[in-house]
């Protein structure tokens, strides 16, 4: 991976070319992940494979980090000194994240696991503007609850290895169908080993950490910390449900209630919210619910349905992030009232904002609308009715805090207040978000071809 | 799949054009400079629409129930979606008075939008993408997404460029409808994982047990009734029409509530109809209720557009009566009254945006003695309040006469009630006419008194006359119109009945000891 080369050369400060720098490299590792796309193979004693699974992922991240990149240009959030060590520790973390989707053996999970948190760890605090106690309160949050929920992990490897002896996931799927029943031991390790990820994807009970740390994070890191972790947390996640197989009810059932759960908290949480960033957190935290609702399916659709809506959401959310970003040069966080008259300064981050939120609404034609179509097709074709109408009523609530956020946007002030120019970067990024989001809505076909080839050789 | 299609014969994919037109329009819109600009481009974009569309009227096939025009690709394998258009009997009618309704929008709207125009006619056209993209899916999904695709656009028109409460109409509206698509987004997923299928036809073909179809049933009718309005959900309208601009009142008024009154008819009474007939009594009283509640509230508006827009949850009614009475005239009836009340409402809503332009108030004592000095005006308007009671020589004596008949054929008590409502359109709007006409008027001009009150120009004329023309000719010949429609109803009412037989009512007693009642209560002077 190219990005460790990255990180090699970051360790020396250089000024205002890290932005192009990193820019060249991260897409040089989005390169390098698309031409490796159709090889196989295994390292490290077979506990590192490559297969279409791994590297679809591994697109999608470091397509993420080059996104986060661009996003974030200028870091008006970071202290300049801090600069280089933050694209550092960035994409030490997405190395991570893509080495993760890639790992096949529980300990080496584990071990990527904490790559991508330990540098997530170190950059949360960067802040340059604003009191000092919150962006401290948010690393410390995510630090301690990040190791909570690794040692939690552990502990439950700890259990799955004691008694099946072995930590390869290729073994494991054979054992462990069979041990569900004998040994009802075994759920009790896989649950706490997915502890660590449910954190990652900030799934109800792990997600006590997510408001705080979007909120007192940087803008960029928050964007950052919204969206590729999580989509390291799915590619494990799909790897380990799997490992139980399809037919394990209670399995499903814990599930199935921590998705209902997130939702539920989630969208309600989301209600009151007045700064954006809070209420991006949480809801977040309603869409790990519904991609778990797609996950708990088990099955070939489910599996794909939340390939597909992972990689919506992550456009999505950046897209969100991205006029977050252009809303406040100083890096401050943004409240319900700045985005007003947000038409008038700039249309096309207001028309992203718009796009990105009815999205994550579910509004067609975008691509959140056609990920929750496949999510509860797959859901439904499983008898999980329950889940689906609590789903569907939660997407109802959902609307409404959408709608606030761009209606804030599209009202009209009484005083003018100033343009914003976007560079042109900017603003060819802005247009790159609107039309993926509403192309991948539309002509979904393409993508899923590549998630079912990667389901296939996940199983 | 083939058996069910007419494949498109006409040199160009006219179903998919119909949407594209308008989609391509609405972006090009965005790198266009210039009010006047704007305006032109948009009434070019419309009546291309409309032109485009026509050939489906002159060229559709009277004899056959299945779809014409219609179009079929591949477009997500992965779920068996297909991307299926076609026409029948049903939505011909909508699709082309969309296209035809469109062009007045833009020109009403020619001096009464003052700011960002260029947006406006953005969402105009996007919104009118979607809408005949409603009309002609034979695709669930695909109906499903202009379906949902409409609330954006509707939402901006109402919140942007309405009323003083535009905030509160334009949510109200948005979470209203939004709340009762969703679980019709659930039926549909529903119903494909049953039968494989998203493909309408084929659902339709299907026969499901009764619990299934009832459950189905109340997931649709949820949505379609918000939309409709039909009588305890209804209260979303007369802020959305109030607030929203004229010509949002327009594509509301004269579209939007017919998206409802067909969606009843394409999946309702094919797909559910065992269930359908089961709860045909409590739609019927709910329609009756409408109607009458429709009208009684109108009786009480000081505001003009207050007034139409409860006339419009009536004259809805009407349409809903029509429909779940199940019998050939009666939606026959229903179809041509959705027309109907599209032209109707349609021009009074352009009548009071006209109005309002001049006055700035909607209120009835400021719009009043009109007669005197817009005499081209009053004409207008007491054509179209005529045609709104359903006057004989009218374009809604038609509709309303085919669903009255249908009543009384089946059970005269429903007739009775029904004739109560038409009694109170007559009422509302006459008293609505003489108000607007003549009140306050001591017949004679005086020089400088109320100056804004200048006549229509050309323009404003042009509109009005355009639909003073369907108004009669409906009125008088109304017979192209119920031939388009009569092998579809046809058929429609040979699926309820076939259906109704093939799962009969299972084990709600409750539900159905209730609704023999009420049946029997309403066939009781038979």
């Amino acid at each position: 991976m190219t990005l460790v080369f990255f990180s090699v050369s970051l360790a020396t400060p250089k000024q205002n070319q890290l932005q192009g720098m990193g820019l060249f490299l991260s897409a040089l590792a989005v390169a390098a992940s698309v031409y490796t796309y159709g090889q196989n193979g295994t390292l490290f004693f077979d506990a590192y494979r490559i297969d279409a699974f791994s590297q679809l992922f591994k697109i999608i991240i470091t397509f993420g980090l080059f996104i986060v990149i661009y996003l974030g240009e200028g870091l008006s959030g970071i202290g300049t000194t801090l600069k280089p060590e933050y694209y550092l520790f960035l994409t030490l973390s997405a190395f991570g994240l893509a080495c993760m989707s890639s790992a096949v053996e529980l300990i080496t999970i584990i071990l990527c696991l904490e790559i991508a948190s330990f540098a997530l760890f170190i950059i949360i605090p960067f802040r340059k503007h604003g009191a000092y106690r919150k962006p401290m309160e948010a690393g410390i949050k995510y630090v301690l609850f990040g190791a909570a929920a690794s040692g939690i992990s552990l502990y439950g490897i700890s259990y799955i290895f004691g008694m099946t002896h072995t930590t390869y996931l290729v073994d494991l799927v054979r054992i462990i169908p069979g041990m569900m029943l004998q040994q009802p031991l075994i759920m009790i390790g896989l649950v706490m080993l997915l502890c660590g990820f449910f954190y990652k994807l900030a799934l109800f009970p792990m997600h006590f950490w997510a408001p705080d740390v979007y909120e007192g994070a940087a803008n960029e890191t928050s964007s950052f910390v919204a969206t590729l972790p999580k989509v390291g947390a799915v590619a494990l996640l799909i790897r380990l449900i799997f490992l139980v197989g399809v037919d394990s009810a209670q399995f499903s059932w814990v599930l199935a209630i921590l998705a209902v759960l997130s939702m539920t908290f989630g969208n309600l949480s989301a209600l009151v919210q007045s700064d954006i960033k809070r209420l991006l957190a949480y809801s977040s935290i309603a869409h790990a619910g519904y991609i778990m609702v797609g996950l708990v399916c088990a099955t070939e659709l489910g599996f794909v349905s939340g390939i597909y809506y992972i990689a919506g959401y992550l456009v999505m959310n950046l897209a969100c992030f991205f006029v977050i970003y252009n809303l406040a040069p100083n890096g401050e966080n943004i409240r319900f009232d700045d985005f007003k008259g947000l038409y008038k300064r700039s249309p096309l981050l207001a028309f992203t904002l718009a796009v990105g939120a009815f999205g994550m609404a579910g509004i067609p034609p975008t691509i959140g609308f056609t990920g929750k179509l496949f999510l509860f097709t797959a859901a439904i074709k499983k008898d999980m009715y329950a889940l689906v109408i609590l789903a569907v009523i939660n997407t109802g609530v959902a609307v409404f805090y959408y709608l606030k956020m761009v209606r804030a946007a599209y009202s009209s002030v009484p005083s003018p207040m100033p343009k914003i120019r976007l560079r042109f970067s900017a603003t060819l990024l802005g247009i790159f978000f609107i039309a993926i989001i509403l192309y991948l809505g539309t002509f979904p076909q393409g993508f899923l071809a590549f998630a079912r080839e990667a389901v296939a050789a996940a199983i | 799949m083939e058996h069910y299609l007419i494949y498109n014969t006409l040199w160009y994919p006219i179903l998919t054009v119909l949407v594209a037109v308008p989609l391509f329009g609405a972006f090009i819109t965005l790198g266009i400079r210039g009010d006047r600009n704007l305006k032109i481009w948009g009434l070019l974009v419309t009546v291309v629409t409309a032109v485009l569309s026509l050939p489906l009227f002159f060229s559709f096939d009277l004899t056959t129930a299945n779809y014409q025009f219609a179009e079929s690709k591949d477009w997500i394998p992965f779920l068996d979606i297909g991307y299926v258009l076609g026409v029948d009997g049903i939505s011909v009618l909508l699709v082309l008075l969309t296209c035809l309704v469109m062009p007045l929008c833009i020109l009403c709207s020619w001096s009464y939008i003052q700011e960002r125009f260029k947006e406006f006619i953005f969402v105009l056209l996007f919104i009118e993408a979607s809408m005949i993209g409603v009309f002609i899916s034979l695709n669930t999904v695909l109906f499903f997404i202009f379906w949902e695709a409409m609330l954006v656009p509707m939402y901006l028109i109402i919140a942007v460029w309405g009323g003083p409460r535009k905030d509160y109409a334009s949510i109200k509206f948005f979470l209203y409808t939004l709340i009762g698509s969703i679980f019709l987004f659930v039926a549909i997923i529903v119903l494909y994982v049953t039968t494989g299928t998203f493909f309408i036809p084929e659902l339709m073909t299907h026969s499901y047990d009764f619990n299934y179809q009832m459950w189905i049933f109340l997931a649709f009718t949820l949505a379609f009734a918000i939309k409709v309005p039909m009588f305890p959900v209804h209260t979303w309208l007369p802020a959305a029409h109030v607030e929203a601009p004229t010509a949002g009142s327009v594509i509301l008024a004269s579209i939007l509530l017919k998206m409802g009154g067909y969606g009843f008819l394409r999946f309702c009474l094919p797909i559910a109809p065992a269930a359908t007939v089961a709860c045909m009594p409590y739609l019927i009283v709910v329609s009756i209720l409408s109607i009458i509640f429709g009208g009684y509230l109108a009786l009480g508006q000081s505001d003009v557009k207050r007034l139409i827009a409860y006339s419009s949850v009536g004259h809805m009614g009407f349409v809903t009566l029509g429909i779940f009475l199940l019998n050939n005239t009666g939606i026959k009836g229903a179809i041509l009254q959705m027309v109907n009340h599209g032209i109707t409402t349609g021009a009074l809503f352009i009548l009071v945006g006209m109005i309002y332009e001049r006055t700035h108030s909607r209120e009835i004592s400021d719009n009043s003695a009109l007669g005197i000095m817009m005499p081209i005006y009053v004409s207008f308007l007491v054509i179209f309040s005529l045609s709104s009671l359903a006057f004989p020589g009218t374009n809604s004596f038609v509709g309303e006469l085919l669903v009255l008949v249908a009543c009384f054929t089946k059970y005269k008590i429903v007739g009775a009630f029904a004739v109560v409502g038409a009694i109170l359109a007559a009422a509302y709007m006459l008293r609505l006419v003489q108000k607007m006409v003549w009140a306050d008027s001591d017949g004679h001009v005086h020089p400088g008194a109320r100056s804004e009150l200048f006549d229509l120009n050309f323009r404003e004329t042009a509109t009005l006359m355009f639909l003073t023309v369907f108004v009669f000719w409906i009125g008088f010949h109304p017979t192209p119109l119920l031939d388009v429609m009569d092998a579809s109803t046809a058929h429609l009412v040979k699926q309820v009945e076939s259906g109704m037989h093939t799962s009969p009512a299972g084990h709600h007693a409750v539900l159905n000891g209730l609704g023999e009642m009420v049946k029997n209560l309403l066939a009781f002077h038979h």
